[in-house]
């Protein structure tokens, strides 16, 4: 009996051993995984903060002798100035954010809590661009944004962008409706809510999270945008910050300054980066909202 | 009592009005979602279809050709040229992916404390534009000022640096590999979630029974991820298919017109020769396309099962 235990307790020491052990390995491959990860985003940034003249030493150097903002004040000569591309980028990202907010939560609000004559079928019609991708029709959007004067205008772009966005807002918006219970509204009925009140004054703030998870999105996929800017934003001093750093690299504006570059890469990323890590949690309730559940 | 009991008259016409002001205010709810759409987009869609039947120039008068720009796309060399390497691009940058993705699901699936800071990580490339990436991935690759380079010579396994996106192969390579880092994340969060729908008590039944970890991932974990897969594989297929950005940055579409999308010959056609009909109708064929890809896929990883 006493050599049972004593081997048990042998056998699940043994287990635990190889239990840590698998562990460790786990730990040191994710880590080296997360460096592989990393790895081009912080390189960038750290060459952004080089001196123009150490960011184009051939061969590359590894870590920089001094730190310094040389290649911003550099990055600002070209065009109009970095602040005009970053206003443009912000501006349409934000007009994007907005429109599709709105539009998104009025008929979320519409499909979820109305019975209307057709409105599975103009559900369905809002889905359906999520099925055509938008590569498909900028030839025509092309038209009619300079038939109406909208070409080459950040308002106009952001037309485009909220397009573009609304069937995963309006799904999204919809199914965070729908988790509201009925009850609430019930009871703010017959304290004798109207239907627009209900909405401001109620639901509003019970479907915040679905409003944040739309507006992350929105704002990511404007500011990230390239092939509809690029079509649509001919001249330079109206260029988002992709479109600008793409000049930058093309040589349009003589050769090219890799250090520069890089601090517009910096500019660029950075937003997207922070924006996601404090807003992680409406980001990935999007992905499983919109994506697993579709 | 009767008249609580069975409504009067003008009590019902006021049920019957409210529930008409109820359908009233729901569809103008929807209402401004609804025209954005139809204008914007139903109507742009109807537009591409009705300029893929004319020479439709920048400037100028359309002329109606009826069907001659498909005849026109059916003999185009270039554009079939691209299809086919757009569907080598696919091939070779799916599996990766997935491999990579399913490898990475698993890591971040597991119980270790702080896992969440590594999936998080893992995803940071998917938050940043594809555009901004290829611009970044450029330099990394670059033969003079590039890091990979650098490494490689400083590693002593090059003795000349690397000119990565010249040559077809060497550019396709790179590529797959910038976007393998780019998206990875994306199909292990989607791959992540399939795995965290499956319920414990199967894995639980399975260990009593004695199955090995990779008896339990085997016949039970990826037959269950069935849909996730076919969800993921439909949705990264489909961003294969419409690639530009990365060949129009990191190419240009070179050497030789050799690494031109379907995508970049649409725009080529549309918006530098400004051939808009024939890019329009090289729009309907890719769309075409598209669609029977997607219900291929679909079918093909049709899932029965429940659980």
């Amino acid at each position: 009996m006493n050599t049972a235990l004593k081997s048990t307790t042998i056998r699940s020491s043994a287990v635990q051993l190889r239990r840590r052990a698998g562990w460790t390995v786990l730990y040191v491959v994710g880590v080296v995984l997360a460096a592989l990860f990393l790895f081009p985003i912080f390189w960038s940034t750290l060459t952004s903060l080089k001196s123009p003249a150490e960011a184009s030493a051939v061969p590359p150097t590894y870590l920089p002798s001094v730190l310094t903002f040389e290649n911003y004040v550099k990055l600002n000569q070209y065009g109009a100035g970095i602040a005009r591309y970053i206003f443009n980028s912000a501006g349409v990202a934000l007009l994007t954010v907005l429109g599709t907010v709105v539009l998104s939560t009025l008929a979320g609000y519409g499909f979820s809590r109305f019975r209307f004559p057709a409105s599975n079928l103009l559900f369905l019609m809002l889905l359906a661009a999520l099925m055509i991708p938008f590569q498909s029709i900028l030839t025509p959007l092309f038209l009619l944004m300079s038939a109406v004067k909208l070409q080459n205008s950040l308002p106009g772009l952001a037309l485009v962008y909220i397009t573009f966005q609304l069937p995963f807002g309006v799904f999204m918006m919809r199914n965070t409706f729908d988790v509201v219970p009925r009850e609430i509204e019930e009871a703010a009925l017959l304290d004798g809510c109207s239907t627009w009140q209900m909405l401001t004054r109620v639901m509003l703030v019970l479907v915040r999270p679905g409003i944040i998870t739309v507006a992350v999105y929105a704002f990511l996929n404007s500011w990230n945008e390239f092939l509809a800017a690029l079509i649509l934003m001919t001249q330079e001093v109206n260029f988002t910050l992709p479109i600008l750093l793409t000049s930058v690299r093309s040589g349009y504006y003589g050769a090219i300054d890799w250090g520069a570059l890089q601090a517009g890469i910096t500019v660029t990323i950075l937003p997207c980066i922070v924006l996601f890590l404090f807003l992680q949690r409406y980001y990935m309730q999007g992905l499983m909202g919109g994506a697993v559940k579709g | 009592m009767a008249a609580v009991s069975t409504p009067t008259k003008a009590a019902r016409r006021r049920m019957g009005t409210l529930s008409q002001r109820r359908m009233v205010a729901g569809f103008l709810f929807v209402l401004p979602a609804v025209l954005f759409t139809v204008a914007m987009f139903i109507f742009p869609l109807l537009m591409t279809g009705w300029m893929s039947l004319h020479n439709w120039p920048l400037l100028g008068q359309a002329t109606f050709l009826g069907i001659q720009n498909y005849v026109q796309m059916v003999q185009d060399r270039q554009f079939w040229a691209s299809l086919w390497f757009t569907t080598q691009y696919t091939l070779l940058v799916t599996p990766p992916i997935f491999i990579l993705a399913f490898l990475l699901a698993l890591l971040v699936n597991s119980a270790l404390r702080g896992i969440g800071i590594f999936r998080t990580i893992y995803f940071i490339p998917v938050v940043i534009g594809l555009g901004t990436s290829s611009l970044l991935w450029v330099w990394l690759l670059n033969d003079r000022v590039g890091i990979f380079n650098g490494i490689l010579l400083d590693l002593g396994w090059i003795q000349q640096p690397v000119i990565w996106l010249v040559d077809k192969n060497l550019a396709m390579t790179a590529i797959v590999v910038s976007i393998v880092w780019k998206t990875v994340g994306f199909s292990m969060i989607l791959l992540l979630a399939g795995m965290q729908a499956v319920p414990d008590e199967l894995y639980q039944a399975a260990e009593v029974d004695g199955a090995s970890y990779w008896q339990r991932l085997w016949y039970i974990l990826l037959p269950l991820l069935r849909s996730t897969f076919a969800l993921a594989l439909v949705l990264s297929v489909i961003g294969s298919y419409l690639a530009f950005d990365q060949f129009y940055i990191m190419t240009r579409g070179g050497p030789q017109n050799q690494t031109i999308t379907a995508v970049y010959w649409i725009f080529n056609n549309s918006f530098t020769y400004y051939k808009l009909g024939y890019g329009a109708a090289l729009s309907i064929g890719l769309l075409a396309i598209l669609g029977l890809l997607s219900v291929l896929q679909l079918r093909v990883l049709r899932d029965d099962t429940t659980y």
